[in-house]
Order: structure tokens, then sequence, then C-alpha cells
């Protein structure tokens, strides 16, 4: 087994895990942020280990676990079309597995680095209302952040068509908008999810153009709330669908960031897998040198 | 002929008759002989003491699927009976669901032969609905029950079209037999995977709204109702059900019911950590669900208890739950789980518990046992009601192992059982 003392051996989801260990996460990631800024993005900790990315198309079998056994592996990042793939992978080898989102269940990575640009920007996370627009039925972007915001104390809500809002959320303590204004006028953030072009094929909805009309962040909606509410997007963005490029590419978008904080967040679970300290992280970025 | 056979100083329940009381039972010639106390044993009997031991009518199960033709690897006729032996059930009817599917008097015939060859637990064929199970063209009724089906169904899938349900229940009456139908509104429950509530909710997986069942147990009662057809309503899961079968019972529709085990004992958390061993179709649903299946079995709106015992391969359900079949194996715990989970809790009496596993469904699909009345023929079982055990799937009789209850401490198990006066198991 290959255990950290903090965070256990896999990174599946955020569900089971304590306030204290996502902080210790996010903490970790700030001295990496440096790291991503450089030419090369090396974490000596990690020189010598094996990862292994798997990232699924349709949903195939998750056989592989078997020839695992035989290769040495210390970590896998596994991207699967199947809820409970990372899980179902990690109960079976004993590499680290990371979850980089598994069907709609989590994508921790992605929330982890939801959270460390929200704390950036408003300095702290607790107290903040956070709202999740947009397709939450079938987003594990949703669920992942969903648990780490109200395990840090946030205010959480979702907001979308009924159609995409999955059964029982309001029973995870969340507050349910039925309309995009609501919603804007309760919240500090914004997290806009990405809607597939194939929820209006199954006809989840009847059209891109009135998703838009209906449910779409732009500038005149934003316009109307009286506090600066900062706009978050996992990506790809579809502009002109759930978001305008205006607000997208606006004064209060801190999708930049994100994007940035995703190096360093990512690089941050490496580390604490692979065993590394938290209070030694900082000197752990800068031991290129030795 | 067979040895006689006397069971000598056991606890007598025979719900056929309200019958709760300490007595011998002798079997002569494949019959019940006698029921009372101090029987003497005939010349050459087989004489077994089972003081401390309920002796009742062997279990009768109307839903179990046995994968030959087609699948042997996961079940046989003979497997499955022997599984069913040592579960205590004397009867079993076998879904249609084979390949290629059991949809003409052939195929009725093999599984009857099948049967008989193997000399343990009767298994009786259920004919397809339709021709391959396909929702199109009846299936020829008269020729099927005529080789042996009891019943007719096209279980695994609902009959979707509501015109095909209608003819087959019109049809049926000519026959005697129920059309025994899969309740799910297929383009309501496509894709799901587990119960549509929270869990799935969590765990980010396509949930089965339990209106799913619901919208097809009202169309199924509305047309027995036009018909005067007899429906017989498939693993119930869902607390609407029961309103709707209630409701439909009161006002004399021919409408009965079943409900597993599993669905009266478990709820969608069993899905927790993806465990493919709590899938199966109906899905598990929720604790009011739970509690309304036990509170209408009680009542007698539902029927009976069946297993939809459903064999699959161990490396089947190691995927992914997206990717795993649906179903269990329950033919050799559902007598103690039910037992274990219902008496002692007081949701049912022994006695009632029997009544729902042997007497009515054999009054359900017209077969012979669910009885020790004197000349009925001679399908008993006998139980320990004090033994306790852990369910260990590697000792299964059955070709599969795919079951939730693994490790669970059970009380209550079948020492023997006798079919047609002759004893296919012992422990």
């Amino acid at each position: 087994m290959t255990a950290s003392p903090t965070l256990g051996k896999d990174l599946t989801g955020l569900e089971h895990m304590t306030p204290e260990q996502i902080r210790l996460i996010l903490d970790t990631a700030e001295p990496f942020k440096e790291v991503s800024e450089r030419p090369i993005k090396k974490v000596p900790a990690l020189r010598g280990k094996t990862i292994v990315n798997l990232f699924f198309e349709a949903s195939t079998r998750t056989r592989i676990s078997f020839e695992f056994e035989a290769m040495r592996i210390d970590m896998v990042v596994i991207r699967h079309p199947s809820s409970g793939a990372a899980e179902f992978l990690g109960n079976r080898i004993d590499s680290n597995v990371i979850n980089a989102g598994d069907g709609k269940h989590e994508h921790p990575t992605q929330a982890l680095l939801d959270l460390l640009t929200i704390r950036d920007k408003h300095g702290k996370i607790e107290g903040l209302k956070v709202c999740l627009v947009g397709d939450v039925l079938h987003s594990r972007v949703a669920r992942s952040n969903l648990w780490g915001l109200t395990k840090l104390g946030a205010e959480v809500a979702v907001c979308g068509p009924w159609t995409l809002m999955p059964r029982g959320i309001e029973d995870l303590g969340v507050k349910v908008f039925g309309r995009i204004e609501e919603a804007i006028e309760w919240a500090d953030v914004l997290n806009v999810l990405r809607l597939q072009l194939e929820r209006m094929e199954k006809g989840f909805i009847p059209s891109l153009r009135e998703y838009y009309r209906v449910f779409g962040v732009t500038p005149e909606r934003l316009e109307r709330s009286p506090r600066a509410i900062t706009i978050m997007h996992p990506g790809p963005m579809n502009r002109g669908v759930e978001i305008d490029s205006r607000v997208a590419d606006g004064p209060h978008s801190i999708i930049l960031d994100q994007v940035t904080n995703g190096v360093a967040v990512r690089m941050a679970v490496l580390y604490l897998l692979a065993g590394g300290r938290a209070e030694l992280a900082d000197a752990a970025k800068r031991g290129g040198g030795e | 002929m067979t040895q006689p056979i006397l069971l000598q100083g056991g606890h007598v329940i025979d719900p056929s008759r309200d019958m709760d009381q300490a007595a011998d039972v002798l079997i002569q010639d494949g019959k019940i002989a006698g029921v009372g106390r101090g029987l003497g044993a005939p010349e050459g009997a087989i004489v077994r003491n089972v003081k401390g031991k309920v002796v009742t009518p062997g279990l009768v199960d109307l839903h179990v699927h046995l994968r030959e033709p087609g699948n042997e690897d996961e079940e046989t006729v003979a497997s499955g009976a022997r599984a069913a032996a040592a579960g205590g059930f004397t009867a079993i009817c076998a879904m249609p669901n084979t390949d290629p599917v059991t949809d003409n008097q052939a195929a009725v015939g093999f599984i009857v032969r099948q049967s008989g060859r193997a000399g343990l637990a009767r298994v009786h064929p259920i004919g397809a609905v339709s021709i391959g199970q396909k929702g199109e063209r009846l299936a020829e009724f008269g020729e099927m029950v005529s080789a042996g089906a009891v019943a007719v169904s096209d279980d695994g899938r609902p009959v979707a079209s509501s015109h095909l349900m209608r003819t087959a229940l019109e049809y049926a009456r000519t026959f005697s037999i129920p059309v025994a139908n899969h309740c799910e509104d297929p383009m309501l429950a496509a894709g799901g995977v587990m119960h549509e509530g929270l869990v799935a909710t969590r765990l980010g997986l396509k949930g089965i709204p339990a209106a799913a069942e619901e919208i097809m147990v009202a169309r199924d009662v509305v047309l027995a109702e036009l018909t005067g057809g007899h429906v017989h309503l498939c693993h119930m899961s869902a607390r609407g059900s029961v309103a709707i079968i209630r409701d439909a019972k009161e006002r004399g529709i021919r409408v009965t019911a079943e409900v597993t085990p599993h669905h009266l004992t478990l709820t969608d958390y069993a899905c927790e950590e993806y465990d493919t061993h709590a899938k199966m179709n109906p899905p598990l649903r929720e604790a009011a669900d739970v509690a309304a299946l036990r509170g209408a079995l009680k009542d007698g709106v539902i029927d009976c208890i069946a297993s939809d015992h459903a064999p699959h391969a161990y490396d089947e359900k190691e995927a992914a739950f997206d990717d795993a079949p649906f179903g269990i194996v329950g033919l050799e715990t559902a007598f103690a789980v039910a037992y274990s989970e219902l008496v002692p809790g007081g949701v049912l009496s022994l006695p009632e518990l029997l009544r729902r596993m042997s007497t009515e469904p054999a009054r359900v699909f017209h077969l012979s046992g669910g009885t020790l009345a004197p000349g009925a023929v001679a399908d008993v079982a006998v139980f320990d009601p004090a033994a306790k055990w852990s369910v260990d799937p590697a000792t299964f009789h059955s070709k599969s192992r795919n079951t939730p209850f693994a490790g669970r401490a059970l009380t209550g198990r079948t020492v023997l059982t006798i079919v047609a006066g002759t004893i296919v198991h012992e422990l």
C-alpha cells in the first residue's frame, strides 16, 4: 500500500473528505502556484515516480486493473464515463488513484481548483453564497463543488431548468433556484456549468437559443444585482449559450485564474499522495537546486 | 413406488388449512397420507425425527431465471432446481427469457424434460407473451400450455404495447393462465441503473423513477378490468404501486402481485460504494417503499414472495455499476432472509410468511402443492427455525454467486425438502 498519511490512498471524490483534508490540499497548492509559472514545471518530490494517465472515451470495462498488477505504477489518473470507475480501480490496485472525472459522479481536482480560486478572490470561503448554474443533473463538477463548498462553510445553491436538476438535490443542503434572476439576486459567486449540445438532442431543453434567453448569464442580468458577482466556469465554455462573452471576459470573471490554479492544485494532490508533507511543500518546490 | 416417509414430532404449519400445531406427517405414494399425532410408521418407511422443526408445504417460487438454454455457465434447470431444493422450494417457475426465448411448445417441453431429468424441485415453465419477447406478435399460448407452461410473461422486458397486453390478457382467459408482467415504462426507465432519488444523485448514477413502475401497474390494472383477464404483477418495488393494487383489488379486478425478499429488506443505500450486487431491476427503493411493501404483504394486497433468482457470472458483476447486469440470485437465501427480517420484528408471523411463500403462490398460478391436506402431492419442506448461519456464496448450489447478502447472519434454515414423496435435499 502507498497510502498518504494525510489523504489516504486515493483521491476519488470530495464527499467523503474532511474539511481539514480539503484545506490541506488548498494550502499545499499555494507554493505550487509559482511552479506552474516556471518554464519547466517539475516537482522534485515526484522524481522517479511512474504516473499513468488513463482517459477512457467510450464505456470501457475497467479490466485494465489486472494488468497493472504486473507493472510498477505509482499513480494512476483516471477519467472514465462510468460513475464509480475511479473507486472501482482504486479498490483493486495498490497504486494511488486520482479521479479526473467519473461519469456524473465527481471531479474532485476541478472542485479543489475552484475552491482555491474562490479563496484567492474573496479571501475566504466560509459564509460566501455560491450558485452552480446549469446542467447539474449530468455534472460531476457540480457534485464535487457542492461537497467541497458545503464542507468549507459556504452557502450553496443550484440553478437551472428543472429537467436538469437531479432528484433529491435539496436534501443535500442546497437551495434550488428555478430562475437565473433569483440566483443572481442571491449569489456572491456564480459557477456556470458547461451545457453539452447533447442535452438538446436528448430533449432536456428545447434549444440552445432558448437556453441562452432563459438561463444565460448576461451582463444585463448581472447589472440588476446589487453586488459585483464573481464569475467562474470550469471550461470549455459555450459562449453565447450558458455564458455571454462579455461576462466571461468581464472584470469579475476569474475563469483564467481557475486555469492557472488547476496546475497548482493537481501538483499539490500528486505531491501529497506521493507522501509529501504539507509543511515541506514550500521547500519541495525549491528542491530543483539539490 | 417411493418409500413411505414419516416426519415425526414436528411442528406442522399448513396455511392452506390454518393448521399450526404439533403433529406427525405421513407420506405415501408421493402423496400426503396423513397429518396427526401418534402416526405409526408403515413397513419400510423412512422415519425422521423433526422435533423442534417446522414442517410445512414446500415453498413455491413464481419467478426464477434458470439461463437454460443459452447461458448454462450461469445456471441450468438442474442447478437451479438443486438450489431451489436447498432453499426449501419444491416448485419454481422459470421465466422464458432464455436464449433462444421459450416461446413455443418445443422450448417449453424442453424445460419440462430437463426438470424431470433433474428430479429435484419441480420446474414449471413460463412461456413468452410474444414471439422472441419482441413485443410484437402473440406466442402460441395454447400449445405452450399443453406442453406444460403455467403462465406467460415477457419478463426481463415489459409488454410495452398496451394493445399487445390487452390481447394477451384476453387470449390467456381461454387457458385460465395469468399474464405476468414486468411493470416498467421503458421510455421513463431508459438508461437508468438504480432508484431515482438522493442516493443516485450523490453517486451520479441515472435513476429509474418509481413512476416508471406505477404507470405500468396502473395500465395493467385498467387492462385487466377491461378484459377480465388475470394480470400478475412481478416484483413490486414502489409504494405507489401498492396503492394502485389495493384499489384494484377492492374493486374486484383480477390482479395478483409478488414482491422479492430483497425489496422487502434493502433500500437504495445498498448501492453505496457502487456495489453491483445491489443492482437489480426494478431497483431497490426507499425505506417508505419497503414499509409499504411489508404492509401490503401482511394484508394480502401483495399475494406472495418470489425470489426473482437471476444468476450472473461473477465477472459480469465485477464491473463499473453502469456496466454490470441487473439481478441477484435468491433461491438459497429467500426463506431465511424473509424469516430473519420479517418474523422477529413482527411484520409477519411464521404461518403468515409460509402462506406467502407456499399456499398463495401455488394458488396464484394454479399449481399443485402449497398444502399438506391428505391426498395432496407430497411437496414438503422442513425448516429449523432456530438454526443460525451466515451466507457464504461459495457454498451455493446455484452456479452463480451474485448476492447482496454475502456474509449476512441469518436465522432459519431448510433441513429437508421433499418433492412428490422423494427427499431431494437434506442438511
